[in-house]
């Protein structure tokens, strides 16, 4: 049994330490909303939070994460995770979607370091995050207007 | 007016029966798990056919017939409803239809299978949603006025009411179901002139946005059913390879491995969770025999050879043999293009739960009556004891709506070859396992040789195009393969737009093991490419602008030539650029769509270049939602561009190359111009636009180039090395 906090609640996990924390929130614990898209850290659709940093799930070993706080999409609030959504859907970003939850875990990483972030902070920022549906041109724009969101 | 709508009520009656058959729908209710939340609502839900819903909590669903994979069906589709019913838009909630090709067929492949595909959906429900929708109006307002005792014509429905105004009363849709369900539907409905439009040409909010930015909309890959198993299998190294022998007994150590079983696609490894399945997987020992042992390199080679002499006729316009033969100012080019792969964000996934004498299936379904058909045959089941459960698609760029249903086919052989396991099985590919599971868009090599009049106009066009047919020896050929010519070829060419007096466009499919697929715009994402590039040079030849030299012989293409003057005007065509800088523009029909984009490029010294700035005009007949279309031309355009930059699938031997996104690279944020999209007014009837936006781009950017080096890009993907100074 390994210990893992996920969302502030702790969870005692029976999985060899070896499988990604991927793994281990979705076959696991069940949340879904964190995703599979390479097992390589290439393309970011697994991105969750450890300490508030981004990072890829899908080559954290549950191992690792030891006593770290993780924070995922069912579990993320504040200001700015709650702009963020309320862009993301005033300015219809999803297309088929299934990356967004990764684009806004780095996101709302992004806004907590950086309240007011230009093109190329989002481009540096975002860069690891695949959209294979291209919504790019949607993100910089409801980063920004979460930005100012937040600015009030 | 009135011949649309009785064009339209005969469609309606014709698919389906589906008025008297959709009756019965409000009663529909999956097995399993996942029951849809019809609940309560069944038995005084207003049902009026089989796309929708009404109940008394007042909620209206709608039944979308087609996959929403990130195109926007379940916002587009339910507005056609929503105009004509005069619904609430939030009072719409969608729900994906079961598989039933006589309900649900796409009337575009002539209603005989369910599926989407082809930019179709909102052209293909364009008079059957709203049909749909006016029958039901007419229906509410008649159970009003029964029980208000008025006449009919006396009401008029109103954002989800049916409104009494001369004696100042309403009723909601929800409270006028039950009395509405015991009506028979009536036998004629005028459909709305488009000056009465209160929905169309909206862009209200998409109704997956909330669900999909907040976790919560759901995938294949989420779904979890009681002692559900993974499955991961074990592929041939090379297409087409069969297993020799297996040792599975590593595999089988690893803890949480149920079983190893061979099927015929080949070795699956069966575990309790992705990970132990995965270990398993890579801890299996397995021995190929045989396989496609093919090298692009070797393709590339033969298929020039081959384009060397003629194939079968494509089109035929005047004689350009004949033309070649005595034209002075000849033009010769040979543009490449290699296989490519759809690599959508959600890696192939099905979850296959069979029980005796029913299955339930959940996929991102793109042809469902076909996956259930080929699920079922496998199982030894008829096709209704099985059931499609449609969900969000994580893109798909074609790759769902494969022919042979390939992974669907996997998760049933699963199943059955663990049926005494009696759990549900997951099967999950991994991006290893999509990039190098072919199904890619083929190679391809066109040969144009084109021939300038005295005026510089092009007296002649030869086009020969070398590549493997899509279609053949599928369910699809009979419909799309006419004389040996698979029309998804050669589309884009054989109905080339400009006026040549001769023009000949041929055709060649070699065969090769590799398998192919449509890929987001089909034919078109290499015709458009190796047209729009050829044109550009014929205007330079005839040291013409490409803009004014393209008008000129569109002077016959109404449409084509409002996408070019509106994209052309908008980007500033014809404003100097500093230098290093370059502007291109290319303009393609596709799906019945019409599409300009000017791009704008930066290069440097050393060949490297960034697109900064595209502009693109489309004409997609009534723009039913502005934003939806404008999303989708973003979103095609740099779907485009990733080929265009970067997108590659090379073989060796049989052997795939590439195995993830790091040698597979697809576009990323900081490579994504910006992008603005305008809309030609228009009032044809709607056609699509998940695939048009694509074409355009990679010959605009190449014409940028061209305009900003003088280096001519007829390769893809585009090689800096090709532009260096």
């Amino acid at each position: 049994m390994i210990s893992l906090t996920v969302n502030e609640q702790t969870h005692e996990v029976d999985a060899p330490p070896d499988t990604p924390l991927l793994w281990v929130l979705r076959d696991v614990l069940g949340l879904t909303g964190t995703k599979f898209g390479c097992g390589r850290a290439l393309c970011g659709a697994c991105t969750v939070h450890l300490n508030g940093t981004p990072i890829r799930s899908c080559t954290m070993p549950l191992a690792a994460v030891g006593a770290g706080q993780i924070t995922t999409i069912e579990g993320a609030s504040g200001k700015a995770i709650e702009a963020i959504k309320q862009a993301w859907i005033d300015l219809n970003v999803p297309q088929c979607g299934y990356c967004q939850s990764g684009q806004i875990m780095s996101a709302s990483a992004l806004l907590t370091h950086n309240a007011k972030p230009t093109d190329a902070d989002i481009d540096a920022a975002m860069a690891g995050n695949i959209c294979r549906c291209a919504t790019y041109a949607r993100i910089r724009a409801a980063l920004h207007q979460a930005a100012a969101t937040l600015e009030g | 007016m009135n011949a649309i709508a009785n064009a339209g009520r005969r469609t309606f009656l014709k698919t389906g029966v589906a008025l008297g058959a959709g009756l019965t729908l409000g009663f529909y209710l999956p097995t399993g798990i996942m029951r849809r939340a019809v609940g309560n609502e069944s038995t005084s839900s207003f049902a009026p056919n089989a796309f929708l819903r009404i109940a008394p909590d007042n909620t209206i669903t709608v039944l979308i017939k087609h996959l929403e994979m990130g195109q926007g069906v379940y916002t587009g589709l339910p507005m056609l409803v929503a105009e004509e019913l005069e619904a609430d838009w939030q009072q719409i909630k969608v729900e994906s239809a079961p598989a039933d090709a006589k309900l649900y067929g796409n009337l575009a492949w002539g209603g005989s299978a369910q599926g989407t595909g082809g930019s179709t959906s909102l052209a293909n429900s364009w008079e059957q949603l709203r049909l749909a929708g006016a029958t039901a109006r007419e229906m509410l307002i008649a159970a009003a006025a029964a029980q208000w005792s008025v006449d009919a014509s006396s009401l008029r429905a109103e954002q989800g009411y049916v409104i009494d105004s001369d004696n100042h009363r309403k009723a909601s849709f929800g409270e006028l179901a039950a009395q509405a369900s015991t009506l028979s539907p009536p036998q004629d409905v005028t459909l709305k002139p488009p000056k009465d439009w209160k929905v169309i040409g909206k862009s209200l909010p998409r109704k997956d946005s909330q669900a999909k930015s907040t976790g919560k909309a759901q995938f294949a890959i989420d779904i979890r059913l009681p002692s559900m198993l993974t499955a991961l299998v074990a592929r041939p190294p090379r297409f087409g390879a069969s297993v020799k022998s297996f040792d599975a007994t590593q595999a089988e150590a690893v803890p949480g491995v149920k079983t190893v079983v061979q099927i015929p696609q080949g070795v699956a490894v069966v575990a309790e969770n992705f990970w132990a399945a995965k270990k398993g997987r890579d801890a299996l020992k397995v021995e190929w025999d045989g396989g496609e042992t093919v090298s692009t390199e070797d393709l590339r080679r033969h298929y020039i050879e081959l384009a060397d002499s003629p194939g079968l006729p494509a089109a035929n316009v005047g004689d350009a043999e004949q033309a070649l033969a005595s034209a002075e100012n000849k033009l010769e080019a040979i543009f490449e293009f290699p296989y490519l792969a759809h690599a959508s964000m959600e890696p192939l996934c099905c979850v296959v739960d069979w029980q005796d004498q029913h299955c339930d299936i959940w996929a991102g379904s793109q042809l469902q009556t076909l996956d259930q058909a080929i699920a079922a045959s496998i199982l030894g089941l008829k096709p209704e004891q099985v059931n499609i459960h449609t969900l969000f698609a994580g893109g798909s760029f074609g790759r769902h709506a494969n022919p042979t249903a390939d992974y669907i086919a996997e998760g049933a052989a699963v199943a059955k070859a663990t049926r005494s396991l009696k759990a549900p099985i997951r099967l999950l590919w991994t991006r290893e396992d999509d990039i190098q599971g072919g199904y890619y868009r083929p190679q391809y090599v066109h040969h144009l040789v084109g021939a300038l009049d005295g005026d510089g106009k092009p007296l002649l066009w030869r086009q020969r195009i070398v590549g493997q047919s899509i279609l053949s020896g599928t369910p699809f050929e009979s419909m799309m393969v006419k004389e040996g010519i698979d029309m998804t070829s050669v589309e884009g060419a054989s109905n080339l737009a400009y006026a040549i007096p001769n023009l000949r466009v041929e055709l060649r499919s070699p065969k090769s093991g590799v398998p192919v697929l449509w890929w987001r715009s089909v034919g078109h994402t290499h015709t458009g490419f190796a047209t729009e590039v050829f044109i550009d040079e014929l205007a330079t030849a005839a040291r013409q602008d490409p803009v004014a030299y393209r008008r000129e012989l569109l002077s016959q293409r109404p449409r084509h030539q409002g996408v070019l003057e509106l994209a052309a005007a908008k980007a500033g065509w014809g404003t100097p650029l500093p230098k290093g800088r370059g502007r291109g523009i290319a303009v393609h029909e596709s799906f019945n769509s019409f599409v300009a984009e000017v791009a704008e490029v930066t290069v440097q010294a050393d060949g490297s270049f960034t697109v900064d700035r595209v502009v693109c005009a489309v004409d997609c007949g009534y723009a039913i939602n502005p934003d939806v279309i404008k999303a989708q031309m973003e979103g095609g355009i740099g779907f485009g561009l990733a080929a265009a930059l970067s997108g590659r699938i090379t073989l060796k031997d049989g052997v795939v190359q590439q195995s993830n996104f790091h040698d597979y690279p697809v576009l990323r944020i900081n490579q994504m111009p910006s992008i603005e999209v305008y809309i030609v007014p228009s009032e044809a009837n709607p056609t699509g636009v998940g695939e048009p936006g694509v074409p355009p781009i990679a010959p605009a950017v190449a014409n940028a180039l061209f305009a900003a080096t003088g280096k001519r890009i007829r390769r893809l993907p585009i090689d800096p090395n090709d532009l260096k100074v």
